[in-house]
């Protein structure tokens, strides 16, 4: 049993590191709090939702066309709306996307209806050792796990990627270099918000989906940057699937109607003790 | 010129105090529930303002201690307290729980202070969800209704709210005046600065934060006793801790002023909302932060006086 808890929390956490990359790279480079991101991930479960329906093909095909569109939306945002207001404090930031982010949902809402949707995939599940696998969820961990990896040798080895990479380490020196910092920023906003199309095109392959979700996704990404660290992919990873297995192991003991607030109380727990999250280094502020 | 401003304070306090009576005695069922809404939002947005202008805390927990004076009064009343003695308890209930919270909270900054206090108010309303024994789960609470024709009850609803908001104004006065005002804007500036100066910046931050808290947990239980009805979703509502920042915003943060006239501007535009454009209500309050933001974030008043001032000089101009 204990064996099959373990497996169930890191099958979401793999999920969840997904959604939760984009967020922490575009507070880590751009240092705002994107509270639009759930939005985003919604967006792109309900393309491929509607894409598998109304046009057939593979989940993942249409991920990739999510992850487009989702990149192309992200770039025009920031380069058009937010980079007016990069550099405001923190309220500025935090409460315009908070706007965008109202306006996203209830124009999803009046778009899509608020009534749960899923793909029904006919894959069945595995039994290996006793315990119980869905494929659909064993394919979506997969394809989370391989993008996420991905984004990691981007940002690594790619000449944009470096460039992103300069940006957040010192943005002044990066502008002396001739780096077009705006741009960068757009580059940067897009990529969170391609990673939020992925997130929720593995979601979607595995869990029903509704607009009203963009607040709870917004609150992983939330709890899993602060248990993680900021603006890396690997803290985005352990974060994810720290959480992953502290909500399979609270529904188990506390009973499922706690595994969120299980997060929320952890998080809020090493924001007092250890601000710099679990694998951080002292993050930005 | 002192005696001049004092004068003229006295005289818009006076209209203001006289135009809310002769609104509430003349008023229709419909305008009292309105000005009712109006007076619950300039008394959260005075108490916001406290933390999030003053002293420059972006706080989002607006809803937490809202719905947690909302519950409070309710748990109260339905053990049998009257709820006059009902709401100054949930003040005092919310004063003890913000200022355990505070330390807690306040101990962050920026982005995680914004985010802590987010999960906060998340927290709650998940608890206020599962602790059924007390809080009766998802089905909500119920309260004792107010005995009286539906005219009398609103009618006393809409004076309590009023006097409740005006003390919230007045508080602000004071706070803005006195030492402890000053030490918060110091924070504001910096806070490190403030420390080096003499000032006990946790202390201060942590009573800036109850006061602040308890304002928002009283206002919950005067409007848990007035719906007589509360349930998590509706009291822990993070619109709520949204649209009040985003209402002392729009007036101006950190002003005495800025709370009233913001509220005033914002539940006008809400009403006209709610009536021509139901369905799309959270969109349009989006479209409003986000206009606030790019146009106004000083906010009205300081806009006002900025035209105002350029208008006095070109009188003077013309005088010389």
């Amino acid at each position: 049993m204990l064996a099959q808890y373990i497996i169930n929390g890191l099958l979401i956490g793999s999920l969840y590191a997904c959604l939760a990359v984009g967020f922490s790279l575009v507070w880590g480079v751009l240092n705002i709090i994107n509270m639009l991101h759930g939005a985003f991930v919604v967006l792109g479960a309900y393309i491929v939702i509607f894409g598998v329906q109304s046009f057939g093909g593979s989940p993942i095909l249409w991920t990739g066309a999510a992850c487009v569109v989702l990149f192309a939306i992200g770039y025009v945002i920031q380069l058009g709306l937010i980079n007016k207001v990069v550099a405001a404090p923190i309220f500025i930031t935090f409460t315009l996307t908070f706007g965008m982010d109202l306006l996203a949902q209830n124009l999803m809402i009046n778009v899509f209806t608020a009534t749960p949707r899923s793909l029904t995939i006919g894959y069945g599940s595995l039994q290996i050792a006793g315990l119980s696998l869905s494929v659909a969820r064993l394919i979506a961990m997969g394809f989370a796990l391989l993008l996420t990896g991905l984004l990691y040798w981007l940002l690594k080895h790619s000449s944009i990627g470096r460039a992103i990479v300069a940006v957040r380490m010192d943005r002044h020196a990066a502008t002396l270099l001739g780096l077009d910092v705006p741009r960068i920023y757009a580059v940067t906003f897009g990529i969170g918000a391609l990673m939020a199309a992925a997130g929720g095109g593995a979601m979607a392959m595995a869990f029903p989906i509704t607009p009203v979700l963009d607040g709870t996704f917004l609150g992983k990404a939330f709890v899993i940057c602060v248990l993680g660290g900021l603006g890396s992919v690997p803290g985005a990873l352990i974060g994810g699937l720290v959480l992953g297995l502290l909500e399979s192991f609270g529904a188990v003991t506390l009973g499922s109607q706690w595994s969120a607030t299980v997060g929320f109380v952890i998080m809020l727990a090493i924001l007092v003790f250890r601000p710099a999250g679990i694998a951080g280094r002292s993050g930005f502020e | 010129m002192k005696t001049q401003q004092r004068t003229w304070t006295i005289a818009f306090g006076a209209a203001l105090v006289l135009a809310t009576i002769g609104f509430g005695v003349t008023a229709n069922n419909f305008l009292l529930q309105a000005g009712t809404t109006l007076a619950m939002y300039v008394a959260l947005a005075y108490a916001w303002n406290i933390v999030g202008g003053y002293m420059g805390y972006p706080s989002f927990g607006t809803a937490a201690f809202f719905g947690f004076g909302c519950y409070a009064g309710a748990i109260a009343q339905n053990a049998g307290a009257p709820m006059w003695l009902a709401w100054p308890a949930a003040a005092l209930g919310g004063a003890i729980f913000s200022a355990v919270l505070g330390r807690i909270l306040l101990g962050m900054r920026g982005h995680y202070f914004a985010i802590g206090t987010i999960a906060v108010v998340e927290v709650m309303r998940e608890v206020s969800n599962n602790w059924e024994a007390l809080t009766a789960g998802a089905t909500g609470l119920n309260l004792p209704i107010v005995a009286g024709s539906p005219r009398e009850v609103g009618m006393l609803f809409f004076f309590v709210m009023t006097a409740f908001a005006g003390f919230a104004l007045l508080l602000t006065l004071l706070i803005a005046r006195s030492k402890f005002g000053f030490g918060l804007r110091c924070i504001k500036q910096n806070e490190q600065a403030a420390s080096m100066v003499g000032i006990g910046v946790l202390r201060y931050k942590v009573a800036a934060f109850v006061v602040s808290c308890a304002l928002m947990s009283a206002t919950g239980a005067i409007y848990a006793s007035m719906v007589a009805f509360i349930n998590p979703d509706d009291a822990f509502n993070i619109l709520m801790s949204i649209s009040v920042p985003v209402i002392v915003t729009l007036g101006g943060a950190g002003l005495v002023l800025g709370p009233l006239v913001g509220a005033v501007i914002y539940m006008v535009l809400d009403n006209f909302v709610w009536i021509n454009f139901i369905n799309y209500h959270s969109a349009v309050l989006g479209v409003i932060i986000i206009a606030v933001i790019y146009f106004i974030p000083q906010g009205v008043v300081r806009e006002f006086v900025k035209r105002g001032s350029v208008l006095l000089r070109r009188d003077t101009a013309k005088a010389a």
